[in-house]
């Protein structure tokens, strides 16, 4: 086995297995958007006009949800733009990692709440935005602060939004198309499958059941991926990822719920803010969003040398 | 037949070569700009070096070879003809800097002036940009290199030859004073 050491490699491994998911991603939404429409039945036409009307609704629908990211997830999370002179010291803070990514510097947010929370939001750098709750502020030094932004700002320069939107447009295309299937079975009559060969409507049926569960499972893997990316870039930004680790573990460690996150924007932030309990096992950790803290810090000890 | 296979083969090839010329040419811009950066990050501080001076002028009273020090230092810094010159007098900038602050310690009501404070916290986020500069441009070094170094970008780049660039290295001294301070 390949021993992962370096940020680097933290870096080009979570990259490549973003694209290795993403491969086989793809190659499940053609064979299930495959079998859906035979099972439809309408003839090679009509089943696969279902679901590209299914894909341009998902499109449309993500489209929006992207586009304005960061006006709707702000607006929801109740965050204040702060300008340079309100707080001098974060602002340099954020401005020097952004010259040290070569990002321009976002808009920032505050967040007033006293859990120590973080989040970055925007369809692009030029667009993007990041917030901070005013208990991350003031329970973290500058240094697990430093690393707490350069994960942020990684996001945005890894275009993290546009990758989520993107598998949100795949997820979002899935359910729907299986949503009409679903339906139709219901409501249509044997007439209307007369063409789909039994064995097609047997197969889309199961596909229909099961592909929107599988999607949203990729997706979440993806979602923990970029998650640990950003830990990864964040610290090649700081060169310091003892600060990072520093900072997840007291904001694991800080039981305090955020108020203003809800399910839609929870993956969002550095650390889920939902604090449900943090029940560890695969199968649970196969729903989350984020990759557990411990297996955060773990990676990011590693590229310190202090695990091998 | 064969002569369309071996028509496709050639297109490919020629495009492989305009997608790889041109990557090329990306990196070596981004290096440039990196370094046009940090050039902005030291023109804005030694923009800060006469205010500085205005204001210690009036407390100091014995050391004025300090200050003579730092208006040299910044002349040089404005009068630098290219990165590397540029990089040897921040650094001689950066020394007297650090001795006029030594100075300035002797005299408290230098200290206490809001003036003064400003000055210096500026002068600090400054040199903090300027680190941040150069980290980026070293981050754009090592992309081109990587480019100029692994095959078969590597081909393309000696065809047209491209130079490998040189990572900022930090002088000896200023090491020391990291290692000081860790």
């Amino acid at each position: 086995m390949a021993t992962v050491n370096t940020a680097w490699d933290h870096v080009s491994s979570n990259i490549f297995k973003t694209w290795v998911i993403m491969f086989f991603f793809s190659i499940f939404t053609v064979g299930v958007i495959y079998v859906i429409a035979q099972g439809f039945g309408y003839g090679e036409v009509g089943g696969l006009g279902l679901v590209g009307f299914a894909l341009i609704m998902a499109g449309l629908m993500n489209f929006v949800s992207y586009y304005w990211s960061d006006k709707i997830v702000l607006g929801i999370s109740r965050a204040k733009q702060i300008k340079h002179d309100e707080n001098q010291e974060l602002y340099h803070l954020v401005e020097n990692l952004c010259i040290a990514a070569g990002l321009p510097v976002p808009r920032i947010y505050i967040i007033e709440d006293s859990a120590t929370n973080a989040f970055a939001t925007g369809r692009n750098p030029k667009n993007s935005a990041i917030a901070l709750t005013s208990g991350i502020l003031q329970k973290l030094n500058k240094q697990e602060l430093e690393g707490v932004i350069a994960h942020e700002l990684s996001h945005v320069g890894n275009r993290d939004t546009l990758v989520m939107a993107t598998v949100s447009v795949l997820v979002g295309t899935i359910a729907l198309a299986s949503d009409f299937f679903l339906r139709s079975m219901w409501f249509g009559g044997r007439d209307r499958n007369s063409k789909g060969s039994a064995i097609f409507v047997v197969l889309a049926l199961i596909a229909a059941i099961l592909a929107p569960i599988i999607a949203t499972l990729i997706q979440l893997a993806v979602s923990r991926r970029r998650e640990f990316l950003a830990d990864a870039s964040g610290a090649l930004l700081t060169r310091y990822p003892q600060g990072l680790a520093q900072a997840l573990q007291k904001i694991s460690s800080d039981r305090e719920p955020l108020e203003v996150a809800n399910r839609g924007t929870a993956h969002l932030y550095i650390v889920n803010p939902l604090k449900g309990k943090n029940a560890a096992g695969w199968l649970v950790g196969l729903f989350n969003t984020h990759p557990p803290v411990e297996a955060r810090i773990k990676a990011l000890n590693e590229m310190v040398g202090l695990v091998r | 037949m064969l002569v369309y296979i071996l028509l496709g083969a050639v297109l490919l090839i020629l495009l492989w070569l305009l997608v790889t010329y041109n990557s090329l040419v990306v990196l070596r811009n981004r290096v440039r700009e990196a370094w046009s950066q940090i050039d902005v990050q030291l023109k804005r501080r030694s923009s800060l070096i006469p205010n500085l001076i205005e204001t210690v002028k009036g407390y100091v009273k014995h050391e004025k070879g300090v200050l003579v020090e730092v208006t040299k230092a910044r002349t040089a810094l404005m009068g630098a003809k290219n990165p590397h010159e540029a990089a040897a007098a921040d650094n001689v900038l950066t020394g007297a800097l650090k001795s006029l602050f030594a100075v300035a310690e002797s005299y408290p009501q230098l200290k206490a002036s809001e003036n003064f404070k400003k000055l210096q916290d500026e002068l600090s986020d400054t040199e903090t940009k300027v680190a941040a500069s150069r980290q980026f441009y070293n981050t754009n070094v090592l992309d081109l290199n990587n480019s100029l170094e692994t095959i078969p970008s590597a081909w393309v780049g000696q065809a047209f030859s491209f130079k490998k660039e040189e990572f900022f290295k930090t002088t000896e001294k200023e090491k020391a004073d990291i290692e000081v301070k860790f």
